[in-house]
């Protein structure tokens, strides 16, 4: 299985690089015209284009970034100089970070309001927890942001407002800096999981099978935390792993936010200046993070339903 | 089914009268919600079940056989309005008694299997895990305990190698297997009252027969009473002594099944009887009930059954008891002792009704 998926994922790596590549050639903006600098002649600007191979058709260009990959290389920012993948790894930790912290409670939130939604479904208790879910999704996750920095930042003054820390010397600072991204992000992640959950667990309640469950004299207790649970958890599986991405993706507005120097910050910066290598890398790493998180979120499902083939 | 000899026919004979019955319904009504209003689905259900004896429930789809057996047991679906009237069963009012009381009677002392057996299996746990299951909530009996029990019961419901079979999931079973292992689910507690809702409908025709010799082979080994809910005679006729038939949402007629086969009481049981393909002329026309059957929200007055009945006549709107006509039987007609309707008998009076019932 893990051997198929690897394989699988190739043609996904190659079709999302080769998109993003192509779509920043086409959006106008040079980067040659950046890297030589105010009132550069054209010629200047031809002759960096040349140096950088910039000059070289598109498919070429591509194919040339393709190998690098291939051995390993990343290749460095047109810009700076610097490795991409140095880059990455400083900017990584950061966004992963929040993404963590967001995803943990988004988990904690969502489950027990979709637990308890749906034991009475169209109670007031499930009714509460819909109008919460709906907030969750309805409000911006910038908005959000900036209320938060706005209230608990700058009013209450209980956490930083911008910038990150790194984990190694203080986490607790680090995840202090972290947690307000995290939130912005986890509304909506709560909103979804406890939508989600409510969802499959009435179905999975609703269904032949726990009707024998209560005919057994199951109290409903173990019913709903032993076979609901359990029976729900491939659903949650595939919740996660789809939150995860939609996760990473919406780091992108809340790093600039919060202006923290994670992969959002990253690949903004570098398709505005149309360092192509740069959004080339954190592209290629993300995806390589989305079909890891993909994987172990079918192993897990692998895991706890039987009818899954291994 | 597919046997040639005829049924036999177990359960206690003197069930019925004198001792105690093992439950006894009365005038149960169950009523639904629905967009339209609240409906009545059954009404003035009576009936008595001994212990051990085995009694059949028939009737077309829609008659509100399915939902009196769910009642029995409280498992009605959440639209669910109301229950009248009382099940008492051992001392203990079914329709009044608490939550806490039913749950302890589920599974224990009245257990239920239903037509699915794919789908009333949870999928994700082992059989063996669902079956003891029932035991360990019910007794508090120790895993190692539990799992030799386990075993026993699935050699008792005929599961070749129960050891490597324990450990399998519901999707690794045949259909058939699935229902032996919910029977085995059901009765490891050794309930009283077994309550099977169409439980070989949706299996092939020859695990049907196995499936029903099963049934009736535990029934009586173990004296648990069987409430078979089905619409097929043929079922009825080989496993059960008893036969009640239901209509529109109420019992119609109430007799030993060789009584209700041989001389049906009811114009409806007979239209049934001789609906029956098998005891038709062959290349004849398939004699069936003309109309069909009134619609829940608008019933007629008085006998539910006239608007079809080719022996209605002025009188059949008052309103039906359910009679007694003699001999422990019961009917829902004023007009029983005139009629002398055709039973299951009449192409061949000299043979085992079962053998003419069952399917060919």
């Amino acid at each position: 299985m893990i051997g198929g998926r690897l394989l699988q994922a190739l043609p996904v790596i190659l079709l999302a690089t080769f998109m993003v590549f192509a779509l920043l050639k086409l959006v106008p903006g040079d980067i040659a015209v950046t890297l030589a600098g105010d009132n550069a002649t054209d010629a200047r600007i031809t002759e960096i284009r040349k140096i950088y191979g910039l000059d070289r058709p598109f498919l070429v260009q591509y194919g040339a970034w393709l190998g690098q990959v291939a051995q390993g290389d990343l290749s460095q920012s047109l810009l700076t100089g610097e490795k991409v993948a140095t880059s990455i790894g400083r900017a990584f930790p950061n966004t992963l970070l929040i993404v963590a912290i967001a995803l943990v409670l988004a988990l904690l939130t969502g489950i027990p309001m979709g637990l308890i939604a749906a034991v009475k479904p169209n109670g007031w208790v499930d009714k509460a927890v819909s109008l919460v879910a709906s907030l969750g999704v309805a409000i911006p996750g910038f908005w959000l942001a900036m209320i938060l920095v706005a209230e608990i930042s700058l009013k209450l003054n209980w956490l930083p407002a911008t910038g990150a820390k790194s984990f190694s010397p203080s986490p607790v600072e680090a995840i202090r800096h972290a947690l307000l991204p995290g939130i912005a992000i986890a509304a909506y992640g709560m909103a979804e999981v406890a939508r989600q959950l409510r969802g499959s667990l009435l179905e999975v309640l609703s269904s032949q099978y726990v009707r024998t469950l209560h005919a057994k004299g199951l109290s409903m207790t173990r019913i709903l935390w032993l076979h609901g649970l359990k029976n729900v958890s491939v659903n949650l599986f595939t919740i996660i792993s789809l939150l995860v991405n939609r996760m990473l993706a919406a780091t992108v507005v809340i790093e600039a936010v919060f202006a923290i120097p994670g992969m959002g910050s990253l690949i903004v910066r570098g398709a505005l200046q149309r360092d192509f290598p740069i959004v080339q890398g954190v592209v290629f790493a993300m995806v390589i993070v989305v079909i890891a998180v993909n994987l172990i979120a079918d192993l897990l499902c692998a895991a706890v339903d039987p009818r899954i083939e291994q | 089914m597919g046997e040639t000899q005829p049924a036999q026919h177990h359960g206690n004979a003197d069930a019925s009268s004198g001792s105690q019955p093992l439950m006894s319904v009365r005038g149960l009504g169950i009523r639904f919600k629905t967009s339209q209003g609240v409906w009545q689905a059954t009404r003035k259900i009576d009936f008595d079940i001994a212990a051990g004896e085995r009694v059949g429930i028939v009737g077309e789809s829609g008659c509100g056989k399915t939902i009196t057996g769910l009642s029995i047991l409280r498992l009605l679906p959440n639209n669910f309005a109301g229950l009248d009237g009382s099940i008492l069963f051992d001392g203990v009012d079914l329709a009044k008694c608490s939550a806490r009381v039913m749950r302890a009677i589920r599974g224990r002392r009245i257990a239920m299997i239903f037509q699915e057996p794919m789908s009333a299996l949870d999928p994700v746990f082992t059989v063996g895990h669902q079956i003891a299951e029932t035991l360990r909530v019910h007794t508090g009996v120790g895993k190692e305990e539990a799992r030799e029990r386990t075993l026993e019961m699935l050699r008792r419901v005929g599961i070749a190698s129960p050891d490597r079979r324990i450990d399998d999931y519901p999707h690794q079973l045949s259909g058939g297997m699935r229902q032996r292992v919910m029977i085995a689910a059901s009765l490891i507690c050794g309930p009283q009252l077994l309550i099977a809702d169409e439980p070989t409908t949706a299996l092939d025709v020859t695990v049907q027969a196995q499936i029903l010799e099963l049934l009736r082979d535990l029934s009586e080994t173990s004296n648990t009473a069987l409430m078979l809910i089905t619409h097929d005679l043929g079922v009825v006729a080989e496993t059960c002594a008893r036969m009640i038939t239901m209509y529109a949402g109420e019992v119609i007629e109430d007799a030993a099944v060789d009584d209700a086969l041989a001389r049906p009481l009811h114009p409806y049981t007979s239209g049934l009887l001789r609906s029956l393909p098998h005891l038709s002329p062959r290349h004849g026309k398939l004699p069936s009930i003309p109309g069909r059957v009134p619609s829940i929200m608008d019933m007629p007055n008085g006998c539910r059954f006239k608007a079809r009945c080719p022996h209605a006549i002025d009188g059949c709107e008052k309103e039906q008891e359910l009679r007694d006509a003699g001999s422990g039987r019961k009917v829902r007609c004023w007009r029983f002792n005139e009629l002398d309707l055709p039973g299951a008998l009449q192409h061949a009076p000299n043979a085992p009704i079962a053998a003419l019932v069952g399917h060919p």
